[in-house]
């Protein structure tokens, strides 16, 4: 089969999934952008391209506040959840039979594909006042009254968030995880190093790309979450997703929640590519 | 000790699924320790509320239509990807599989602007369909790819040496082969389909999809134990069929002789 061929089947059997992206997802995201430019007066849109939109985001304080605070909190949630994520990814890599990892991947996973909603609503029970942790907690005689800082705040979206994407780190870190190449860690062995060196110098460099994936595939749907922050993240807890829909919904003002939109993608894109960076100078010259 | 870090991991995973049959059973409306007593009046509730039935059959529908859409358009983009060589392949895909690390309120938002504000549609469970092939076919082609990938190509080549035209060759050697991909990314399809949440949230009309109806019922105390029970359901079902997924994807590995390198990703 001639070379020309062979190319024009493949860009006929991608063309339908390719131009289906571009019709729901490139041309709207790019319709976002052009939206944002423009204002709303009660009811009228105003189609006057204007950055006025851009300079109340960066001047009005709740505006930087609520975005820096989902920053943060996708920030902590995602360093959490890849720490807490490593060591089960490395359990199932290097000591489980490899005839039974496939299904230590399916039970970690099925907890992710169900019941979003319920998931995160239990965690309002879970870290509520008399909720399951602190009926244990008070039950157990370890705290006198119950514990209040858990529940309505940063911290409970923290949590929250860090229980909903756990899947989503162990699996990157267990790929990359599988790709080393065992005979290495042993040659580490007999010239001498100890296990501890052995983790630190030769698997963990060589999970890097797994963490990085990791890192990124929690930050970036996390900054986004609306379910979460509604729920259990109270007044204080509120994150860029719940300003956004505030937006489109009850403020009625949906240009500024297109702006809200793309200064929110791009401080994502930004801090994602930020990290990529730093890992890659990290683990030493962007191989 | 490693080993009692992973069991205690999975307790964190399991643990707030392992309460919603404990409150669906619970005789009383407050959803707190201690509990009451054993009922099984919530259930028997769900079977008489029309406007969950109706939100029900919603899903089942915006689901059942989304994972078939997902899925060929999944075919014909994992087919590309792992078969031939072309200019562009890189790119294409690239943005074929955004949306899996797309905030989902990004892609929402987007396609509200243009449905409402850009070409004034009404918002209908078509919006909501169209806007979770979206989100599903990335997860449909990670599944494809892998079937694809074990496909051994000199099967291909043999059939069409012996005289089968490539359609014919299609249809009786690599339909087949990667037939339970094909069923497990269905699955998987209408698994995140009928559990998305914001998406229906933002493109629902006036019909509600199930997700969109829970929530809605969550501000009312009274109905949380109907809620609780109703999740109970859910997430049986959505176990029953995750292992049927995960069961019709190892017997194709299996069938072609591959080695199975773990989950669904």
């Amino acid at each position: 089969m001639s070379l020309n061929q062979e190319s024009k089947r493949g860009l006929t059997l991608i063309a339908p999934p390719f131009l289906y992206a571009m019709a729901l997802l490139a041309g709207p995201l790019l319709a976002v952008l052009v939206f944002s430019f423009w204002t709303q007066d009660y009811l009228t849109i105003d189609r006057t391209p204007t950055v006025a939109n851009y300079t109340r985001a960066f001047t009005d304080p709740i505006y930087l506040t609520i975005l820096g605070r989902s920053l943060v909190i996708s920030g902590v949630v995602t360093c959490v959840t890849v720490i807490l994520a490593f060591p089960v990814a490395y359990y199932v890599s290097f000591h489980i039979r490899a005839d039974r990892k496939s299904l230590w991947l399916f039970l970690i996973t099925i907890p992710f594909w169900t019941s979003y909603l319920l998931r995160i609503f239990l965690w309002k029970v879970m870290l509520g006042y008399n909720g399951v942790i602190n009926s244990a907690l008070t039950g157990l005689g370890i705290v006198d009254e119950p514990l209040t800082f858990i529940l309505y705040n940063a911290n409970a979206v923290v949590i929250t968030l860090a229980h909903a994407f756990a899947p989503f780190a162990i699996l990157p870190i267990f790929v990359a995880l599988e790709k080393i190449d065992r005979s290495l860690l042993e040659a580490a062995r007999d010239l001498g190093e100890n296990a501890v060196m052995t983790f630190l110098r030769v698997t963990l460099p060589l999970a890097m790309p797994g963490v990085i994936a990791a890192l990124l595939i929690v930050f970036i749907p996390t900054v986004g979450d609306y379910v979460t922050p509604a729920q259990v993240g109270g007044p204080g807890g509120l994150m860029i997703a719940n300003l956004i829909q505030s937006h489109f919904g009850g403020l009625n003002d949906a240009p500024m929640g297109a702006t809200l939109s793309i200064i929110a993608m791009a401080s994502v894109t930004v801090i994602a590519l930020a990290t990529v960076w730093i890992a890659r100078r990290l683990s030493g010259g962007g191989r | 000790m490693l080993r009692g870090y992973v069991i205690a991991f999975l307790v964190f995973l399991y643990a707030p699924i392992l309460l919603l049959p404990v409150f669906a059973f619970n005789d009383g409306t407050v959803i707190a320790f201690p509990l009451n007593g054993l009922t099984t009046k919530w259930f028997a509730e769900l079977r008489t509320n029309g406007e969950l039935h109706a939100a029900l059959v919603n899903s089942l529908f915006v689901a059942g239509t989304a994972s078939v859409l997902s899925v060929l358009l999944g075919l014909a983009a994992a087919r590309a990807n792992v078969r031939y060589q072309f200019t562009g392949k890189a790119a294409a895909m690239g943005l074929i599989m955004l949306p899996l690390v797309l905030p989902e309120i990004i892609v929402a938002v987007s396609l509200l602007v243009v449905a409402v504000r850009m070409f004034g549609l009404d918002l209908s469970l078509w919006t909501v369909i169209a806007a979770h092939v979206l989100i599903c076919t990335p997860f449909a082609i990670a599944i494809l790819n892998a079937s694809f990938q074990s496909l051994d190509p000199s099967l291909e080549e043999a059939a069409i040496d012996l005289g089968c035209t490539r359609p014919e060759t299609f249809r009786l050697i690599t339909l087949p082969l990667v037939t339970p991909g094909i069923v497990a990314a269905l699955l998987i399809s209408f698994t995140i389909s009928l559990d998305e949440f914001i998406i229906a949230f933002f493109l629902t009309g006036s019909d509600p999809t199930l997700p969109v109806y829970i929530w809605s019922l969550l501000r009312f105390p009274r109905m949380i134990p109907v809620v609780m029970a109703l999740g109970t359901i859910l997430v049986l079902v959505s176990i029953g069929i995750l292992v049927l997924a995960e069961w019709n994807r190892r017997r194709g590995l299996a069938r072609m002789g591959a080695k199975d390198t773990g989950g669904f990703l």
